[in-house]
């Protein structure tokens, strides 16, 4: 280990630091432009030139490139260097004098004005390399290098063509220390031009490829996009060939968190009770054309306006219209495919209580006037009520009678027609924003979810619970039990409520220790049975066996559910559907046929 | 009295787990349904044996429904194949017997489906009210001859 001292303290390096990690390690700020963390050093922007005493001997050093060797004395802020970098920014200054990067540092320097006339004002590249040496030694796509000689050199493709050997990650832009390189988007996929290339348009904001997908994701931590990292896209390339490509994050993880190699991995358990949660999914509204959703970004979805009105989202919590403004009108429409015999029947049952917060939300952040238009205010919970009395009193505007349509005005309003009951009139509101909220309904794969499970279904998709009133989380087979919206639409307290009595119920069968089974079995009297063997291949739970020694079929009570196939097709009838005996179904039929006899 | 329009007696063997449930949920709605139909529980359609059916006609049923969860549905798995193959049999010795076939039906009723259910009460108790009372004695065991009467088809052949 090293020991050196830096502006007069002393510090201990670790094998093949160099200075500036040290110094920056010990929070001692030197400037730099050139330097990145996951980088070779490079030394082509001098800034963070430093005096090195070694052995009695000065010298200005680049710390990005020297050696924290042991026993030399580094001087971060003496005259000499101060002046060199002085020296350095004007050179800088004079290639580059409209970056604001630069013009920064330059004034902390007293830099004012570029010593020398700029070859070319709007030049922002100052030749730093972190573009060329992140896209050959992270991106490994070896596109951007230095071209040209002299005066004439500058980075660019080979040849300075367009080039699909861009994959478009976008890194150069991203250590680009002056914003010399600019992403385009474009629809057409990714290719290279003049200007640099490109990645597809995110819908709200873009993400680096590594990001906590929300600030309430549980647990919370990063999550790897492959189809944007750039290390399992330069897989996907090579098919493998180049497989340590960028890795950024892996570097600088501290806890050494990040694993390229994880895979899914599909576990079989064993357990006592299954809890069915899929929950569902947001019903599209392209389905109704008349709500014009799609032909203006100012008709958004319910969800659309949670994210836009989260302080985590893109606007920082704020409501806004696409082009940056705030809405002075805003319409938000109930029932979009809800109670509408073109879509959903039933009631989604979270969107009036949900539609009168965002009207609260509108007011409150924005001042702007709020249409709501509902056909019945359903504010059923526990204080919901007080809840929509108080939006009102917030001046919310209530207009009783579906919105019908929503049209989008060449000017870039939307009008928004319907019927106010109340008044017997038809309405139209030019509004600036509108939001639909729309039904919840089942998720698409629920049919795959209910045969993986024999979960029964109701009409509208939803799965059925085994008594609508009775026992509302149990279903039809036994230790598998429902929770939350996927059994039906319901609020959060509603479904923590639904879910908290799934875990009871779960938990309970498990403490119990031993199941119960019911009595009603099919038994086979032995003495009686021909040992004909055809109700054998019947059951569907291979609860009969055949005993070979006594030829007769047994009936194996604990495997059999009950189901009466097999009484129903015994040769001799003799076995016995216990509590649905033939006997039983006999007197039943002659009892209710009794009068018209 | 000759007015008074014919009121058939129909037996229904219906599924715990689909049917039963669909006309518990029409009945829990308030559904309006013909009351022609009276029920009998059984834990799977593939409990019915067809021997059942026999017996309701006997006894004086006019029609016999048997339903079940839709094929695929089967509470336990498989049960409703079974019941659509003895069914298919049994409508066969049905015509056999002299029972028009229209009297006997075998439908999927799934518990979600409480207004089919109630369609189909509906239609079945309209069609077989449509064809009169079955009368078993008058028409089924006059059909089949006696077996004296066999005796002497049989030497009057010869």
């Amino acid at each position: 280990m090293a020991k050196l001292i830096i502006d007069g303290q002393e510090f201990h390096a670790e094998e093949g630091q160099t200075v500036l990690e040290v110094a920056r390690q010990n929070g001692i700020a030197i400037p730099t432009l050139c330097y990145h963390p996951v980088l070779e050093p490079f030394g082509a922007c001098r800034l963070c030139m430093v005096e090195v005493i070694r052995r009695g001997w000065s010298q200005l050093v680049t710390s990005c490139t020297y050696p924290a060797r042991d026993g030399i004395e580094v001087k971060t802020r003496s005259v000499l260097v101060l002046e060199a970098r002085k020296a350095v920014l004007g050179l800088l200054l004079s290639r580059c004098p409209n970056v604001p990067e630069i013009q920064e540092l330059a004034r902390e320097y007293g830099v004012l004005e570029p010593p020398f006339p700029a070859k070319d004002p709007e030049e922002e590249c100052i030749l730093c390399g972190l573009c060329v040496r992140v896209c050959h030694e992270m991106v490994k796509a070896d596109v951007l290098n230095f071209v040209g000689h002299g005066p004439d050199r500058r980075v660019g493709p080979a040849f300075l063509e367009k080039t699909r050997q861009c994959i478009g990650c976008g890194a150069c832009t991203i250590v680009c220390p002056t914003g010399a390189i600019e992403m385009l988007l474009s629809r057409e996929g990714i290719y290279f031009d003049e200007d640099y290339a490109v990645y597809e348009e995110k819908p709200l904001g873009p993400t680096s490829a590594i990001y906590v997908p929300s600030l309430q994701a549980v647990p919370r931590v990063p999550v790897i996009d492959t189809d944007a990292c750039i290390r399992f896209r330069q897989d996907d390339r090579t098919e493998g060939e180049v497989n340590d490509a960028c890795g950024a994050c892996q570097i600088l993880c501290e806890g050494g968190a990040v694993n390229f190699d994880q895979q899914d991995e599909v576990l079989e358990l064993d357990v006592g009770s299954i809890i069915v949660a899929t929950g569902f999914q947001m019903w599209d509204p392209h389905q109704l054309p008349q709500y014009a959703y799609g032909q203006s970004p100012n008709i958004i979805t319910g969800l659309e306006f949670e994210r836009l009105s989260n302080a985590g989202g893109v606007t920082g919590g704020q409501i806004l219209l696409s082009d940056g403004r705030k809405p002075e009108k805003v319409a938000i429409i109930h029932c979009v495919g809800s109670r509408d015999k073109n879509a959903h029947e039933y009631c989604s049952r979270i969107c009036c209580m949900y539609s009168l917060k965002q009207a609260h939300l509108v007011r409150d952040k924005t001042g702007a006037e709020v249409y709501e238009f509902y056909m019945d205010m359903r504010a059923f919970g526990k204080g919901y009520e007080e809840f929509y009395e108080r939006v009102q009193e917030e001046g919310v505007v209530m207009v009783r009678g579906r919105g019908a349509e929503v049209e989008v005005l060449p000017d870039g309003k939307l009008r928004v027609k319907g019927e106010d009951a109340d008044l017997g009139k038809l309405l139209a509101v030019d509004v600036d924003m509108v939001v639909l909220n729309t039904a919840i309904e089942a998720q698409a794969d629920a049919t795959q979810v209910a045969a993986l499970f024999g979960l029964g279904r109701t009409q509208d998709g939803w799965f059925a619970e085994a008594h609508p009133k009775l026992r509302p989380v149990e279903t039809n087979t036994d230790g598998i039990y429902l929770a939350g919206v996927c059994q039906g639409p319901r609020d959060v307290p509603d479904t923590v409520a639904h879910a908290n009595a799934a875990a009871s119920m779960a938990l309970g069968l498990l403490n119990r220790g031993e199941v119960v089974v019911s009595p009603q079995v099919a038994y086979i009297p032995e003495e009686l049975c021909s040992g004909c063997r055809i109700c054998n291949a019947l059951c569907p739970y291979s609860a009969i066996t055949f005993d070979e020694e006594r030829q007769v079929s047994q009936v194996n009570s604990a495997l059999c559910k009950g189901c009466g196939t097999c009484v129903a097709a015994c040769p001799s009838g003799i076995i016995v559907g216990r509590h649905f005996t033939d006997d039983q179904i006999m007197v039943q039929i002659e009892a209710l046929l009794e009068p018209a006899r | 009295m000759s007015e008074k329009l014919f009121e058939p007696r129909i037996i229904g063997f219906l599924c715990n787990w689909c049917t039963y449930a669909a006309a518990d949920t029409a009945g829990v709605s308030r559904m309006k349904q013909p009351a022609n139909i009276d029920v009998i529980r059984v834990m799977c359609s593939g409990r019915v044996d067809p021997t059942f059916i026999l017996k309701a006609f006997r006894e004086g049923a006019d029609g016999v429904l048997v339903a079940g969860c839709h094929p695929g549905d089967c509470h336990y798995t498989e049960g409703n194949y079974k019941t659509l193959r003895r069914m298919t049999l049994l409508h066969q010795i049905l015509e056999q017997m002299g029972i028009d076939r229209r009297r006997f039906r075998l439908e999927w009723v799934s518990s979600s489906e409480a207004p089919k259910w109630v369609q189909l009460t509906q239609e079945f108790t309209d069609q077989v009210r449509a064809l009169g009372p079955l009368n078993w004695s008058g028409t089924v065991l006059a059909g089949l001859p006696t077996a004296a009467e066999h005796v002497c088809a049989q030497e009057v052949a010869e």
